[in-house]
This record gives structure tokens, sequence and C-alpha cells, in this order.
């Protein structure tokens, strides 16, 4: 079991190749429980890579990935799917299922897993829809809504279950601006209320800098710089230079 | 040398990598029978899945059915007319769809019909993260996907290959009627002195069997789906020539352990 002042996610020399290809050299890094970190970096440089390591779905090469505590690659399949009880994980895509209404969705790990009575379920989907503003949507199938609507009942399914730990996977992507603050306000909102430790993998730095306490940004395998959005601005690494001006962000004298 | 043969070590071992996982699941699915009774969403995938199987593909049943009758009718009764034996149409024919064109027929109309869609959806499912998204809720892919799918097939494809063989009896009676002279109750009377209760039992196991192979196959190669939309088309078709393939080869081995020379 972990303890409180252990982080919830943490990298210790972590590498990870895909046969001869290296995409991640040794990575170290960690997140505290109810601190929000975004990894940051340009396409293919393993930022989606990084969250499926975090949580389970891959494993490294070399290091050690420790999640609430546990070495993910001395967990058994067993261990491994009751320690993703307490994670929460939300996919590019939404990754909701086609024919099932948003309502189902949100409620599927309650029904398939925990098996509470349908009352309570029903309550506590109820709950979750309405916390992510779809409260009048939950008998629609995903192909009825929009996309950012798609992305919030995902989100809606990852907090059902009052996870320690959220993973965002470009949580705003194909989202327009407003929709993108939305979602963004979301992860705030939720991450602090419920002080999970969120891991936010995303191309949209602007957004990030918003609401985020620590930036990774990600290039060539390694993390270039990782600090705080001030501390980002104030004194970006070249690369991180680069990327915030091609995102028409000024770096603070 | 060794440049040359990494490809060849490659493919092989991949090819025997994807048995063991199909092996795996197949067993994984057949033991997880409890949640098709306990579990409500199994229990809807099921019947959903039972209608697909049963119903889907019962129209393609009937025609490939009707239509195998008739000409196997047709030939044999050609063939035997040189010897003045039409009478053994009927016999043969029972011989021949109960033992192996009944199964065989319905192990390729679900192969094309059901394993083929299996391949898609599950394969369109794992490009869309909806795989890893039900691993990351600890809800077993397995027991919610697969082990509905595989054991409606199972239990469906026997009763779909009975149907098949009455309907090509059926269809092999109506050219023994109009174009080898054989009274339509004759024909019929000489498919039921001919069959034998073993040649049904085998018939209806080895359907099983096809059941189970096409279901195992068509959902081990969807899970295995990579590379986008191009993936699940090359999944869908991997999965229909496997499924062939496999009802080939398992449909000579059940002969061969049943009936020996």
């Amino acid at each position: 079991m972990s303890s409180e002042s252990e982080p919830a996610v943490s990298f210790e020399g972590v590498a990870k190749s895909f046969g001869a290809r290296r995409v991640l050299e040794c990575l170290d890094l960690s997140v505290a429980r109810g601190e929000i970190l975004a990894v940051i970096g340009p396409s293919g440089t393993g930022k989606s890579v990084t969250l499926r390591l975090a949580s389970g779905q891959l494993f490294p090469t070399a290091g050690t990935i420790r999640l609430l505590g546990e070495d993910l690659s001395a967990l058994t399949a067993d261990a491994l799917s009751r320690l993703r009880r307490r994670v929460g994980f939300l996919f590019q895509g939404g990754a909701l299922l086609g024919w099932k209404t948003l309502a189902e969705n949100v409620a599927l790990p309650l029904v398939e897993r925990d098996r509470l009575p349908p009352a309570d379920i029903e309550a506590r989907v109820r709950a979750a829809l309405a916390e992510v503003g779809l409260a009048d949507a939950g008998d629609l199938y995903p192909a009825e809504v929009s996309g950012g609507m798609v992305k919030r009942a995902a989100f809606a399914r990852a907090i059902i279950e009052d996870p320690e730990v959220l993973f965002f996977d470009e949580p705003t992507s194909g989202l327009d601006p407003v929709m993108s603050r939305t979602v963004d306000g979301l992860i705030a909102r939720i991450g602090r209320n419920r002080h999970a430790a969120c891991l936010v993998v995303t191309h949209d730095l602007a957004g990030a800098l918003r609401y985020v306490d620590r930036i990774a940004f990600l290039k060539g395998g390694r993390f270039l710089q990782v600090a705080s959005p001030r501390e980002l601005l104030a004194h970006p690494h070249p690369e991180v230079r680069a990327f915030l001006e091609a995102q028409s962000l000024e770096p603070t004298p | 040398m060794t440049v040359l043969h990494e490809p060849v070590d490659g493919a092989v071992r991949a090819f025997f990598a994807a048995i063991g996982r199909t092996a795996r699941l197949v067993g994984a699915a057949l033991a997880g029978f409890p949640a098709v009774l306990t579990r409500r969403d199994c229990r809807h995938t099921f019947a959903r899945q039972l209608f697909i199987v049963g119903i889907g593909t019962l129209a393609v049943a009937t025609v490939v059915a009707l239509f195998t009758g008739m000409i196997l009718s047709l030939q044999l009764g050609i063939a035997f007319r040189q010897l003045s034996l039409e009478g053994m149409v009927s016999t043969t024919m029972s011989y021949a769809m109960l033992r192996e064109m009944g199964p065989f027929m319905t192990g390729i109309i679900l192969a094309a019909c059901v394993g083929s869609a299996m391949a898609a959806q599950l394969g369109t499912m794992t490009v869309n993260d909806e795989i890893a998204a039900l691993e990351m809720m600890s809800v077993d892919p397995v027991r919610f996907l697969v082990v509905p799918r595989l054991w409606a097939m199972t239990l469906m494809a026997p009763i779909l290959s009975f149907y098949t063989c009455i309907l090509a009896f059926l269809g092999g009676a109506l050219v023994g009627y109009t174009q080898l002279n054989i009274p339509f109750l004759q024909f019929i009377q000489g498919v039921l002195d001919a069959a034998e209760m073993k040649d049904l039992y085998v018939g209806l196991l080895k359907a099983a069997v096809f059941g189970i192979l096409v279901s195992g196959i068509s959902c081990s190669v969807g899970f295995a789906t990579t590379q986008g939309a191009a993936g699940v088309g090359a999944s869908t078709r991997r999965a229909v020539i496997y499924s062939f393939l496999a009802i080939l080869i398992g449909g000579y081995f059940i002969t061969r352990c049943f009936y020996v020379l």
C-alpha cells in the first residue's frame, strides 16, 4: 500500500524500445497526489507511450514505474487489474462503446465490475454526468453527440469511481477552443476537488499553462525541462522556447 | 545467411504465437460460460449473438443448402444413372451431408457472414482504444466480448448444420423427382434409411467445433489488429482465410477420429 507522502506515479530511469526503435530514454519523473502534471512535446516523441507506461498498458524495457506505490512490472495480471480500479483513463477519442448510450457507458465499470444495485448505479451515473455538464444527454448514443460531448462522457466514466490517479491522453485534441477550455476546466476542477494525481499528455501548451502545476517537456525520448508554468515561461530550455514561439506564446522576460 | 533467415524465423514465430494466443483465448472463453448465465450484460450480448448467428444467416444458409443439395443430387444422378444405381443418390447424399457437407457449409457460412463481422468489430474496437479502455476499467474483454460470441456460435452452429442438411435433402429430393424420376418420398426414405445416429452426432459435433474455431480465430485476429482502418480490413480478410483453413484441417482430423478405414 502507498502512503500519502509517496508520489502517486513515479518513473525511475525508464526506457522503452519497440524492437530496434528506442522511443524513451532514461525518464525520471514523479507526480504527487493532488498535482496536475502535463507532458508536452512535439508529435512522435513518445508522450502517449509515457502515459501508457504509467498506466500499465505497456511495460518499460528498462527502469521502474511505480503507480500508487506498486512496481507495475512486478504485478500479476490480477493485481494490475485490481490496481486499475483506483485509476481513471481518458483516451484520446473517448473510447466509448458505440452500442451503449452515454449513461450506459458511464455505468459500465459499476455494472461489470462492482455489480452495485441498479438504483445506486443510476444515482452515481446521474451525478457523474451532471458534473461534466451532460445531465440531459445520458440517453443519447456516442454517434448522436459531438466530439466534445463524447470526451466529457468519457471523462465522467473515468471519474465514476473516484480514482486516485487520472490519466488524460490529448484531452482537447479535435475540440474547438471553447470546448477545449471547458475540458481543461474540468480537469483542473475535478483533479483539485478530488485530490487526484493527474498526468495529462497534450499538444495544447497554452491550455495547459492555465491549470497545471508542472510541465514536463519531452523531446528525443528525454524530458528536456520539468518546471512550473511560471518557471517554464521565465527560463525556457531553447527547444521549449521554439515550441512556445510556434504556439504564439512569448517567454516572459 | 542470418539476414535471409530472419524474416522467415519472424513469420514462423508470429504464426505459432498467434496459434498460442488463439488457443488461450478459446480456453478462457470456454471456461467463462458461467458469465452467460450470471452476468446481465453478457446474457444480452449472448442473446443478440444467437440472433445474429442463427436468424442472421438463415437466408444465406437456405439458398446455399438448397442449391448444394440440388447440385449434389444432379451430379450423383448423372453418375449413378450410368450404373443404373439411381437409388444410391439418396444414400450417398445422406452420408455426404450429415458427415461432411452440412457442418462444412455451416462453418463456411459462419466464417464468411459472422466471423468476418466479429473480426471487423473487435478490430475497430482495438484500434479505437475501446479494448484498452475496458482493460483500464478492469473489465475483462474476454468475458465481456468473446464469451458470449463464442458460446452463441458454438451452440447455434449444430442447429444451423442440421437445418442445412434438411434443406439440402429437400433440394436433392426435388431434383430427384423432377429430373431423375425418383419419387419424392422414396428419396427422403432413402436418406433416412442410410442415416445413422453416429453420422448425425459426429456431424453436429463437427459443426460445434467449427463454431469454436471460427469465433475463436475471428476474435483473436480482431484483438491483434493494428494500424487503423487498413488494419481492420486486413484482420477481416485474415479471419476468413484462417477460419476456412481451420475448418478444412479440423474437419479432416475429426473425421479421422471417428471413421477409420
